[in-house]
């Protein structure tokens, strides 16, 4: 078997929150997992068990304090829990997405030129990027009359469908999904699912989290419950640490 | 990976009197890289950005810099006139106060096309062909190319700075706080300007500013300050996202959510 696109060695996590009297909230710990070529791994458990938190250690988003994550870049591997910005960065643009539920983009850029802009960024040229935001915004569902318009107006669904495109856009092998169906209909969930196994089947390894478990049913090869890796909350930071996560 | 920086400052110290306003304050700029430097006022963003630009002289530390012929300088060692040439062609300066980085007497065109002059460009139709070109790229419309900048609203004196500071294709743009002071809707605007032209050109860019927005939207890095000091340094969505300091912890917590 080929070395895997991304290993958890043993991750631990705890926010220490310091205008908080310097609280420190475990949020995961002793996790480990891997996601090889054309493998879609599933985190399962309940919401606050640290799902999220290992999807944005893994993009580098959140800082990783133990254990390593490691990150395959060709023939290379970097541990994303020790590798400078600029070796993050630079995975960014070439190794990995990250889609998440929400949307960030500087306003009054049009629906279009954002998902472009991200396809740019990830190495595509000019031309490429038009069509292929095109064809994507397209086979989401989105109006033609809407691409022109920033998406800050968009409903919570449009917005997660723009946001769909801009981390689908250009075509990096590993792919990082925190709940990007969370409020799409039975329609436009499907159209995720294809583009999802579309990906997969391409080659791309991809770590994500789906609530619905329809979702998960069409797009998981490997379910892991993070449930084992959870840190022992202290009692009475349970709430407390759900919303961290 | 292994590239050498474009820019490294390190130990940077200033005194003003008893207080230090900059206290050993190192980092490395890569070629298209974006760094913020954030902080509340007093923090010494502003301070540092002065030692950089060498408009402050430095108490400590140096800073070097990479010219275009691949030698590797400390700045505090070139000549007077070497440093000039330095700013007027591969360095540029967009400034808080459009007034202090543009000429409000001289038409858009002269002020962009003064920079080229001083690069040695003479011929009067290509240097207009220039600032046409400038203009239009960021979004000024041509027939205010004879309007001085008095008669420019403050979005588009900032957008004019840029032309002015990138119609000579430089390698490091120095920005304090270039969205300040304008209205929200024309930031938004010009932000993606600065964004594009960024990305499009490759740019290594220091950026001062107060506002963790900002800071999130153009920069790859960031730096936060106070007191003199750096507090916490690192990718900026991390930084933001995750802060490990009390005191960016507080920041972060302490920004508005409209």
């Amino acid at each position: 078997m080929t070395q895997p696109m991304i290993v958890f060695e043993d991750v631990g996590k705890s926010f220490i929150l310091h205008l908080r009297e310097g609280i420190t909230l475990p949020v995961i710990a002793h996790a480990s997992l891997s996601v090889g070529a054309g493998e879609c791994v599933v985190l399962g458990g309940a919401s606050g068990s640290g799902k999220s938190s290992l999807l944005k250690m893994a993009y580098g988003n959140y800082r990783c304090a133990q254990g390593a994550i490691r990150v395959r870049d060709g023939e290379r591997v970097v541990d994303v829990a020790r590798a400078e910005p600029r070796e993050i960065l630079d995975l960014r643009r070439r190794v990995v997405s990250y889609v998440s539920q929400f949307l960030r983009v500087i306003p009054r850029v049009g629906t279009r030129a954002v998902v472009e802009a991200a396809g740019i960024e990830g190495g595509l040229a000019t031309e490429a990027a038009r069509t292929r935001a095109a064809d994507l915004l397209a086979r989401l569902g989105l109006p033609e009359r809407l691409w022109d318009l920033p998406p800050a107006t968009f409903s919570g669904g449009e917005q997660q469908r723009v946001n769909i495109a801009r981390g689908l856009i250009a075509e990096r092998p590993l792919l990082l999904l925190d709940e990007p169906t969370a409020s799409l209909d039975a329609q436009n969930r499907a159209v995720v699912v294809e583009l999802i196994n579309e990906r997969r089947k391409a080659g791309a390894a991809i770590l994500g989290i789906f609530h619905d478990a329809d979702v998960r049913d069409a797009v998981a090869t490997h379910v892991v419950d993070v449930a084992g890796f959870r840190a022992k909350f202290a009692a009475g930071h349970g709430a407390a640490g759900e919303a961290a996560a | 990976m292994s590239q050498a920086p474009l820019l490294r400052a390190e130990g940077l110290t200033k005194r003003y009197g008893a207080r230090l306003a900059c206290d050993g304050v190192g980092f490395d700029l890569h070629p298209g890289e974006v760094l913020a430097v954030v902080g509340e006022s007093g923090s010494g963003k502003s301070t540092l950005l002065g030692l950089i630009a060498g408009e402050t002289a430095a108490d400590g530390g140096s800073v070097s810099y990479r010219m275009r012929d691949g030698t590797v300088r400390d700045l505090a060692e070139l000549g007077a006139a070497e440093r000039r040439a330095l700013m007027r062609t591969d360095w540029g300066f967009v400034r808080q106060d459009a007034a202090q980085g543009l000429r409000m007497s001289v038409s858009a065109g002269g002020n962009v096309g003064e920079r080229l002059m001083g690069v040695g460009a003479r011929h009067y139709a290509e240097i207009r062909a220039a600032a046409l070109d400038w203009l239009a790229r960021v979004e000024i419309a041509a027939d205010r190319i004879d309007d001085p900048p008095t008669r420019f609203s403050g979005g588009m004196r900032q957008r004019l700075q840029i032309a002015r500071n990138l119609v000579t294709a430089p390698r490091l743009v120095l920005m304090d706080e270039p969205t300040s002071g304008l209205d929200v809707s024309v930031q938004a605007r010009l932000l993606d300007t600065i964004r594009g032209l960024v990305a499009e050109l490759g740019l290594a860019v220091l950026i001062v500013t107060h506002d963790l927005a900002v800071a999130r939207l153009l920069s790859h890095r960031i730096l936060v300050m106070r007191g003199g000091r750096v507090i916490e340094t690192g990718l900026t969505d991390q930084v933001l996202d995750d802060p490990q300091a009390a005191y960016t912890q507080l920041l972060v917590s302490s920004v508005l959510a409209a």
